[in-house]
Order: C-alpha cells, then sequence, then structure tokens
C-alpha cells in the first residue's frame, strides 16, 4: 500500500497538484475547508480570521517549539458550494511569495470523496523553494542532530 | 510490502534523537538504553526499530546480545526534495480525515 496523497511538480513549471482520495463524503471534506474551528483541528494552526465570503479575507497563526509565532493570510477569490474554493496564500514575513490555490472537492461515492488542489506559485524558482521547505526542516534536524552527537563525543 | 521510512521524520522525534545521542557514544543493548529513559520498554523499542528501519542503526550480535550502533551512512542518505513535502501533506490529511470522522459520529 502506498501514500494516499499524490504531488505532480513538472520540471521547470510554476505549479504543483496535490491530489488526494478520502473516506469522508464530499460535503465533509469541503466542510473541513470553511469552519475555522475545524480548520484549527487538522492544520494545527490557529484561525485569527476568516471571512469565508467572496472577497473575504482569512489569517492564521501557529506558534513554533520555540514560541515565535508565524503568520499567513490570504483572500477567498471565490469558491462555488462543495465544489471549488479559489484563494490566495501567503506566509507573512517570508520571501516565499503569494500562491493561488485552487481547491477542487468531487465526490466518488455517497462516502468518498476527492481533493484536487492546484497551487500557482509567482516562478518556478518559488516554485521550488516552497517544495523544499520540509525538506529544508529536514536537513536542519539532520545538522541539529549531528551537532549534539558531535558535543557528546567531546 | 513494508514502506521505506523517512530519514527525516525519524530524526525529528526528540526521544529518538536523544536515542541516537546516547549511542553515537558506546553501541548499546535495548536494555540499556531504554535504562536511559522514563519510557516503557515498550516504547523505546519502537524507536530502536523505527530507526533500525531508516538504517540510521545498525544491530550487531555480540555473543547473546544484540547491540546497536548509528550507521553514520544513515544519516547522509538525503531523500528526493519533494518525499518530505508530500509527507507532510499525507499527514495533514490523515488529521483532516480522522478530525471529519469522529466530527460525523458525534452528529
Amino acid at each position: 500500500m502506498g501514500y494516499k496523497t499524490r504531488i505532480i511538480a513538472e520540471e521547470g513549471k510554476q505549479e504543483i497538484l496535490i491530489t488526494r482520495e478520502f473516506d469522508i463524503p464530499v460535503a465533509l471534506l469541503y466542510k473541513a475547508y470553511i469552519e475555522p474551528d475545524l480548520i484549527e483541528q487538522w492544520m494545527g494552526t490557529k484561525v485569527v480570521k476568516f471571512e469565508f465570503q467572496k472577497h473575504g479575507s482569512y489569517r492564521f497563526e501557529t506558534t513554533d517549539p520555540q514560541g515565535n509565532k508565524h503568520g499567513f493570510n490570504g483572500v477567498i477569490h471565490d469558491y462555488i458550494k462543495k465544489q471549488e474554493i479559489i484563494r490566495t496564500f501567503e506566509m507573512e514575513n517570508r520571501k516565499f511569495g503569494v500562491q493561488l490555490e485552487i481547491y477542487s472537492f468531487e465526490p466518488l461515492t455517497s462516502k468518498t470523496s476527492r481533493l484536487k488542489q492546484q497551487v500557482i506559485y509567482q516562478s518556478p524558482y518559488l516554485r521550488d523553494q516552497n517544495l523544499k521547505l520540509p525538506f529544508k526542516q529536514g536537513i536542519n534536524w539532520a545538522h541539529n542532530l549531528m551537532e549534539e552527537i558531535l558535543v557528546n563525543l567531546q | 510490502m513494508k514502506l521505506r521510512r523517512d530519514v527525516f521524520q525519524a530524526i525529528a522525534d526528540p526521544t529518538r534523537r536523544a536515542i541516537l545521542t546516547l549511542i553515537a557514544v558506546n553501541a548499546m543493548t535495548p536494555t540499556v538504553i531504554a535504562e536511559n529513559f522514563d519510557y516503557s520498554r515498550q516504547t523505546i523499542s519502537k524507536h530502536i526499530q523505527i530507526l533500525t528501519e531508516c538504517e540510521i542503526l545498525r544491530q550487531e550480535q555480540k555473543g547473546r546480545e544484540i547491540y546497536y550502533q548509528l550507521n553514520p551512512e544513515g544519516m547522509k542518505e538525503i531523500a528526493d526534495f519533494i518525499e518530505p513535502f508530500r509527507k507532510l501533506w499525507e499527514e495533514r490529511f490523515n488529521k483532516l480525515e480522522s478530525v471529519m470522522k469522529s466530527y460525523q459520529s458525534k452528529k
């Protein structure tokens, strides 16, 4: 059994496509994206502002283990109930640009659904920088660990 | 088929990092490793298993005992850079699914 999440990131393009099938009805999948308390639960973030309406804006805030706060915000461009959400997303005070996110929600059966998340970045370079973020976090962990080990060996 | 574990995920866990720091100095048996922690032997065994699957730890049989030691080669492995990104989303979506399932059953 493989992972349920697929990432398509073609070389040299400024977009990615994330797809995932869920064992929940499409109405619930959609709900997970429009109810602040549900977003807080699964995204693990604080929802500071959430105006789910055409041209409404939202803002999330997370606190890292060191106690630093990180903000994220964007605008809801448009939506079609239980079918589509188009919004922007930006990490505050970081140099990763703004991304356009198009979420398509599809029913598969009465109990299962599929999400297609198309993310368009400002340039192929910025797309790759964004893609590498979790990877870089991993590299940092590896470096910190090597440091701890070296300190212990002294 | 057993899924290949992700090195990054393995070393992100503080307990597993502590285990690695510990055995970097000396190869140790699982019993001795577990004695250094307040967790149950079972919990520590699970962590050791994950680290072994990632090939960060190497087993060595000495007499009746199995000793674990650091495998520096395992640490050098750099996975495809998209993999950690996919893992991040996989975990987020798993969370979404479980949050919504319990939301559904509460209704």
